[in-house]
């Protein structure tokens, strides 16, 4: 029997999309870290970069703080995959007749466009609090937010797959997300830094959705936007094999 | 063929050396209703996740609708049907979304998924409840979802793994009439297990009993009972696997269950 496989990955799209709209407590509580970055260090830090000769810190900072919310979003929705299989559901479709490809790939397109949102909304709330983006830029930015989005989603549910409980799954998050953020140029330009940050950084998928989304809304980037373009798009297609790859070995 | 599921030297040993399923054999027969049985880690749960396309068999073969689990489980997936011993439900999905999942992931036509959810919760009765989250449903309501649910893709095999456990005598009569109906009516093949020798009794045409891997003893309810001299079922059962309480671990799961019901007081 042929079989359309595309429609089994958007039900699972939009499994998790209902999910995501229907837990307004997540949606609202995972807006609280990304307003006190923004906040306290746009305006904390903002006098003492410009007196740097930084320009607007603010300018500077909403991109790192957009991509942030992306990544932490984006990598936990794979604690949706630890919950699923707790809870069973993961049973329910690991013996439907569809492939461990496609149940993965409707996951992380699922858990990505939910983080594409996320970052849409903070988006929303860095313009409030004083971020001027380049509109025209917009669908560039965009296509930035959804590239971090695969990205970390697909690296989370890596993660998960290899997981058997929560706790185990938000050591190892907070382990690697902190480091990621801190050291991505999303709080301070690299260009500056001591050498042994610009190497972490040069080798930090999130530093290129940093500054092609710094690039994109702002027009000051570290690399081209083509560069930053291509080095996430071939990280998103090798995060998404080893995701495949760890999703295929997963037992229930 | 007039076997549904047919199970020769099946063998399934674990990393570690365990040995969960040992050279067992049987055949279900079209159309009966085969109860499993045996006590906790005698190897039940790993013969039906064999049976479902979960695990690998480390030995032996398997057919069901004499097609190999192996090496064509797109299509075994397609003519069974399947209620777990754990809940499986989306609990944050209403009861009608759960269906309409499971018609989208079983390839169940667009045109006639309406109608084929509408028949089967009318058929468990929830027909009213179509529009309630899950996480509100009692446990017996979560039970007949997962069984319609099971039977969306009109299957000619369901699987039952405890079916009944944890629920009240009235809903577990339900069930069973639900389940017998089904059987009779539109003939489908019922493989079961339980730990409420009763319900084997009264409702199994043929039923095998495992124990440490090993099927010790198969047949009708009543050749059983007459081969150990015994009153009832529950007592040959008692006398083929002896007194002794076999000790189950606690795993993460049942952990995380217990957690998830603190957080959220969520009823079951």
């Amino acid at each position: 029997m042929k079989k359309n496989i595309l429609y089994p990955i958007y039900i699972l799209w939009l499994r998790q999309l209902k999910r995501y709209f229907r837990s307004k407590s997540r949606m609202i509580g995972s807006l609280g870290q990304p307003i006190v970055f923004l906040v306290a260090l746009g305006f904390g830090f903002g006098p003492v970069f410009a007196k740097a000769g930084g320009g607007n810190y603010i300018q500077f900072l909403s991109p790192g703080i957009i991509a942030m919310s992306i990544m932490f979003t984006a990598v936990f929705s794979g604690i949706e995959l630890i919950w699923d299989r707790q809870f069973g559901f993961l049973k329910e479709t690991m013996v439907a007749p569809v492939s461990r490809m496609t149940i993965m790939f409707g996951r992380t397109l699922g858990g990505a466009t939910t983080a594409t949102i996320q970052g849409i909304i903070v988006f929303i709330i860095t313009i409030i609090i004083g971020f001027r983006p380049d509109i025209f830029a917009i669908l560039w930015g965009l296509l930035f937010m959804f590239g971090i989005s695969i990205v970390f989603t697909a690296f989370g549910t890596a993660i998960a797959s290899t997981m058997e409980d929560m706790q185990g799954f938000g050591l190892i998050v907070n382990l690697v997300n902190m480091p990621l953020f801190f050291l991505s140029g999303a709080l301070f330009p690299l260009n500056t830094a001591p050498a042994a940050i610009q190497w972490i950084a040069f080798i930090n998928p999130l530093s290129y959705g940093v500054d092609g989304l710094r690039g994109a809304f702002t027009g000051i980037s570290l690399h081209s936007i083509g560069t930053d373009a291509s080095v996430i798009a071939i990280i998103t297609i090798l995060f998404l094999s080893i995701g495949a790859w760890l999703f295929s070995k997963v037992e229930v | 063929m007039n076997s549904s599921i047919s199970v020769k030297n099946l063998t399934k040993t674990f990393k570690g050396g365990l040995v969960a399923v040992n050279d067992i054999s049987f055949d279900v027969s079209k159309g009966s209703i085969f109860a499993f049985l045996g006590p906790n880690g005698a190897g039940k749960t790993t013969t039906i996740k064999m049976l479902t396309t979960l695990l690998h068999p480390t030995s032996g073969s398997l057919t069901l609708n004499d097609m190999d689990p192996v090496k064509h489980p797109h299509d075994v997936r397609e003519s069974f049907g399947i209620v777990f011993q754990d809940p499986s439900l989306d609990d944050e999905l209403t009861a009608y979304e759960n269906m309409f999942f499971h018609a989208g992931l079983y390839g169940v036509p667009r045109s006639e998924t309406p109608a084929k959810i509408e028949d089967m919760m009318k058929f468990v009765e929830l027909w009213d409840r179509k529009d309630s989250l899950v996480k509100t449903f009692s446990g017996g309501m979560k039970r007949r979802l997962e069984i319609a649910r099971g039977l969306l893709h009109t299957p000619s095999i369901l699987f039952l793994d405890e079916p009944t456990t944890g629920l009240d005598p009235q809903t577990r009569n339900y069930i069973w009439d639900y389940i017998k109906k089904l059987n009779e009516e539109r003939g489908l093949t019922v493989f079961f297990t339980t730990h409420y020798m009763e319900e084997a009794e009264r409702s199994a045409h043929q039923v095998a009993i495992i124990d440490h891997g090993k099927i010790i003893a198969s047949g009708t309810p009543a050749s059983i009972i007459a081969s150990t001299g015994t009153a009832n079922l529950e007592d040959a059962f008692i006398k083929l696997t002896g007194k002794n309480i076999r000790e189950q671990e606690a795993g993460s799961v049942d952990q995380l269950r217990q957690m998830r019901q603190a957080w959220r007081g969520v009823r079951r």
